[in-house]
Parts: structure tokens; sequence; C-alpha cells
């Protein structure tokens, strides 16, 4: 259900050129927002938790999410350079698997070590925030990836909808109406994150169980359905 | 097609049939509308392209969409403020656009990719500078276009509440002043993203990518810098919390019209630029709007060839 070839060619799409440069500017900013943050206030556990929840895990991670799910497949099907991939004696859930666990590769490297290296500086892993995040990436990565592949599959506009999703629903609905975090993969990672750290710093609106089923729901049946959607592939043209 | 050959006979002289026949072109020789017309025409054409008109229906969805959600939280608050016969709107003018800045942001990320971005994917510039105008007129018509779109966006809700105000027989003089200031505001509001989104689409001509950098500059931009705020207002830092807001486009505007256009900061604590703060903001607003034209017209000088 893996195949190389796809994924090399998948990483060069996704890492090449200017893409790369977006991707690495991210973390990187958040790098030195850390440092900023350090040097003006010290240490301090309510910081380090605003600064990775409010930036890194609501703003970051999505983001790049959308980068690399979307990026995995969509200027393919965009361009229509997706038909000699089909062409090729491939099952269509092996190309959608292996494009998929690029994307996660991709956005775990880009958003969760960046978020580990950012909570070691902010307070030194005092009690457990920056693990506690970097679980909270890693396991968002994996949903994120997957829900805007599906994305990428079904919609010529898949950018865009993935930032809708992202910065209206989760940032503004979210915190407007709180019905809203329960559909929301930022409160399941975030469910992850508390389990980890163990104290109050760190909250969600979700259980830990509900968001578990949630998450492996979500990512199970976005692939599941991305792949039906590459098995009856209609290529259309601009616009 | 040599359709006026006679099929029968046969080619003996090749020779002595070519000939060129004169079948009446003509060229040109009426009046010609000249560059200034073809620039208005790429505006007139840009502005529509930008709420999708005369282009599929696809494409209208989206702006049409965004430019009813920036309207109807107006005219709730309007529909509020008649009910419950208030003495003021429920939000300022210039407070506004900085709540509904997610939108705005949105719409200046799907728009700027669509206005410049095809040309450049689809190697249609040249085409452009075929025509009668200079490189300088493409980017003022194009960086005209898409404030003006911008500036119907943001200045229609605006409108709304203004209307809405007067309807509800509130003070005439401090409404047309909180409206006007409010339209400055949402003026160079649209021109700062304006030239940031069509800066950003012009160098990234691929689908979805020039989106994706738009709203990773002004969101990523808005999320770093208010979180250093909050921090900064936690610390009792206030003084660097107007400095802080230098680096964002959205809290840039949210300064100048603190400063200058009697509005009320966003910023946490309520603490803005105060008239001495409030001339570097005005002067790097300037600054990034005129870098965002500068670098624009080197891309181009670049690509128009």
């Amino acid at each position: 259900m893996y195949d190389p070839t796809v994924a090399r060619l998948t990483y060069r799409a996704l890492l090449g050129r200017r893409r790369a440069l977006i991707l690495g500017a991210l973390p990187l900013l958040l790098i030195v927002i850390a440092v900023v943050v350090r040097a003006l206030t010290g240490a301090d556990d309510q910081t380090a938790v605003n600064v990775l929840g409010g930036f890194a895990l609501a703003t970051m991670v999505p983001i790049i999410g959308v980068i690399a799910g979307t990026g995995a497949i969509g200027p393919e099907i965009d361009d229509g350079s997706v038909v000699y991939l089909l062409s090729k004696p491939l099952k269509r859930p092996t190309i959608i698997l292996t494009k998929l666990i690029v994307a996660i590769a991709v956005t775990m490297v880009f958003s969760a070590v960046p978020t580990l290296i950012a909570g070691l500086i902010l307070n030194g892993n005092g009690q457990q925030i920056a693990v506690a995040y970097t679980v909270a990436a890693l396991v968002a990565s994996i949903a994120y990836a997957a829900l805007f592949l599906l994305l990428g599959t079904v919609s010529r506009h898949a950018v865009v909808f993935g930032l809708v999703y992202a910065l209206v629903w989760e940032a503004l609905f979210g915190s407007l109406v709180p019905g809203a975090r329960t559909l929301s993969i930022q409160q399941w990672s975030l469910a992850v994150a508390h389990k980890v750290a163990g104290g109050d710093l760190v909250t969600s609106d979700v259980g830990l169980p509900t968001a578990t089923v949630l998450l492996v729901l979500v990512t199970v049946l976005a692939t599941w359905y991305a792949g039906q959607k590459l098995r009856a592939l209609t290529l259309a043209g601009e616009e | 097609m040599a359709v006026e050959q006679p099929m029968s006979a046969p080619v003996t002289r090749p020779g002595d049939q070519t000939r060129i026949h004169n079948i009446g072109y003509r060229t040109y020789d009426g009046p010609r509308l000249g560059r200034a017309y073809a620039r208005r025409s790429l505006y007139s054409q840009s502005l529509r392209g930008a709420y999708g008109l005369g282009r599929s229906v696809k494409s209208k969805v989206l702006p049409m969409l965004l430019f009813v959600v920036m309207c109807v939280p107006a005219a709730i608050m309007v529909a509020v403020a008649v009910a419950t016969k208030a003495k003021d709107l429920p939000v300022d003018y210039t407070r506004y656009a900085i709540i509904m800045q997610g939108v705005i942001s949105l719409y200046v990320a799907s728009q700027a990719p669509q206005s410049v971005s095809r040309d450049l994917r689809f190697k249609t510039v040249p085409l452009y500078f075929s025509r009668p105008i200079e490189t300088a007129d493409y980017v003022r018509a194009k960086y005209a276009a898409l404030a003006s779109a911008m500036f119907v966006l943001t200045a229609a809700p605006l409108l709304v509440l203004y209307v809405g105000a007067l309807l509800a027989k509130l003070d005439f003089a401090d409404q047309t002043k909180g409206f006007a200031q409010g339209l400055v505001s949402v003026a160079l509001l649209s021109l700062l993203f304006a030239g940031i989104g069509l800066v950003i689409a012009a160098v990234t001509p691929r689908r979805g990518f020039g989106i994706a950098a738009v709203i990773a500059v002004l969101v990523i931009s808005y999320g770093a810098v208010s979180t250093l705020q909050a921090i900064a207002d936690a610390q009792n830092n206030t003084g660097a919390i107007p400095w802080i807001g230098l680096f964002s486009p959205v809290t840039l505007i949210d300064g100048v019209q603190t400063a200058f256009l009697g509005a009320t900061s966003a910023a946490p604590g309520a603490v803005g630029p105060g008239t001495g703060e409030g001339v570097v903001y005005v002067l790097v607003l300037l600054g990034l709007i005129a870098v965002a034209y500068g670098l624009l017209l080197r891309r181009y000088k670049k690509v128009g060839l």
C-alpha cells in the first residue's frame, strides 16, 4: 500500500522550490517568537501555553496542513498530469495512502518539530508543556493532512475551503459558538495534549475518548473517500 | 485551401499557378482609442472580475458569499439598534473592519491570485503589453481594481451601518463624522491589503499556492503580533504594545485609526499609539503601499517581455 516512486514524486512536488520556503518560514517565525518572548519575559508556563496554543497549534499547524495536504495532490489534478500517475498499474487507494503518508510526514516535520523546539526555548518543557503540544501537533498533523488531502481531490478550490475551515470554523466560530469546538481537529488534539500534560494548563472542550474516536474516524473516512474520489476522477478545464 | 482551383485540371506546371491574390484585406485607419482607454478597460474588467462578474457561476460564489458575510452582521447590528432604541451603534465604524478581518483576508487571498496569477500562469502577460499599454499602466490598473473591489467590500457594511443609524434617528453629526473616519480607514486598509496581496500573488503563479501565501502572511503576522501584544500586556509592558503592532497589516491599520481617526485600539488593554507613534505608523503604512507598488513594477518589467 506504499509506493516509493509516488512518494518521491510527491516529496519533490511538496518541497520543490518556493513551497519549501513558505513551509520553512512559518516554523522559523515560531522559533524567533519563542526566543523573543523568552528574552522579554523569562520562563513562564502560562506564556508558553499562550504562544504554543494560540500561535503554533491554532494558526501554524492548520496552515502547514493545508499547504502540505492539498499540495500533495491538488496541483497534479489541476494541471492534468495526474492522468499519467493514474494510468500506471497502481491501485488508486495506494496512491492516496502514499500521498497521505508523505503529507503527514511533511506536516509533522514542519509543525511538530518546531513546536517542540519552541516549547523547550519557552520554558524548558516545564510541566510537560512542550511535549504535550508536540504530541497535539503530531496528532493534528495526521487528521489535517487526511482532511485536506480529501479536499484536494474533491474541489479545485481546496486551498480556499481548507483555509475557511481552519480560520473561520476553528478560529472564529470556535471562539463564538462553544458547540463548534466539538467538531474541531484543534480541540481533539488538545484533548490528547491535556492527557499528556496532566495539569490544568492545557485544556480542551472535548473528552479524550470522544476526541480519539473522532480523530481516527475523520482520518480513516477522509482517506477512504479520497481513494473513492480518485477512482472516478473527472478532469475539468480551467474555470 | 485552394478551393478555386478546378479539381479536374491536372497540375502539370505548378510554378505557373502560384500567384498572390489580393483578397481585399485592408489596414485599420479609423480612430484608435489609445492607452488611456486600454487602461480603463483593464481596470473595469479586473474590478468586475474581482466579484466574478463576466466569469463563470462557480467563480461568482466565493466573492459574493464573502460580500454577504461582510454585510449581514452590519444589518443585524442595525436591526438590534433600531429595535432596542439604542443611543449608539453597538460597534464603531472604525472597529468593524478589524472584527471582520478574517473575511477581508480571505477575500484578498482569493481574489488577488485570480487577478494576476492566471495571466502569469498562462503566459498571457506579453499579450497585454502588445497593446499600447505600458508596464506601469498594467500595474496601476490591477492595483486600482483590487483596491476598489476591497473598498466596496469594506465600505458597504459601513454604509449599511450609517443608513441604519440615520433611520434609527441617532445623532446626525456624530454618525457622519464616525462614518467618514471609517471610510478613510477602510480606504487605507484596501490599499494596503491589495498591495500585499498583489505582490505575493504576482510571484506565485501556481494555483492555490498564492492563496495560501497571502493568507499565511496576513494571518500569521496578525497571530504573531497579537500573541506578543497579549504577553506584553500580561507583563504590564504597555510601552511595547504599540511598537509590536507595526509588524502586521491589521494592527498597523488599527494603530493609524487609533492615533488619528478617533478609534479605540483593538490591541490588548486598548493601548494604542499616541500622536508621535502614530506618525511612525502612517509613515510605515504609506511606505508599505509604495514598496508594494514598486515591487509590482519591478516584477512586471521582467515578466512583460
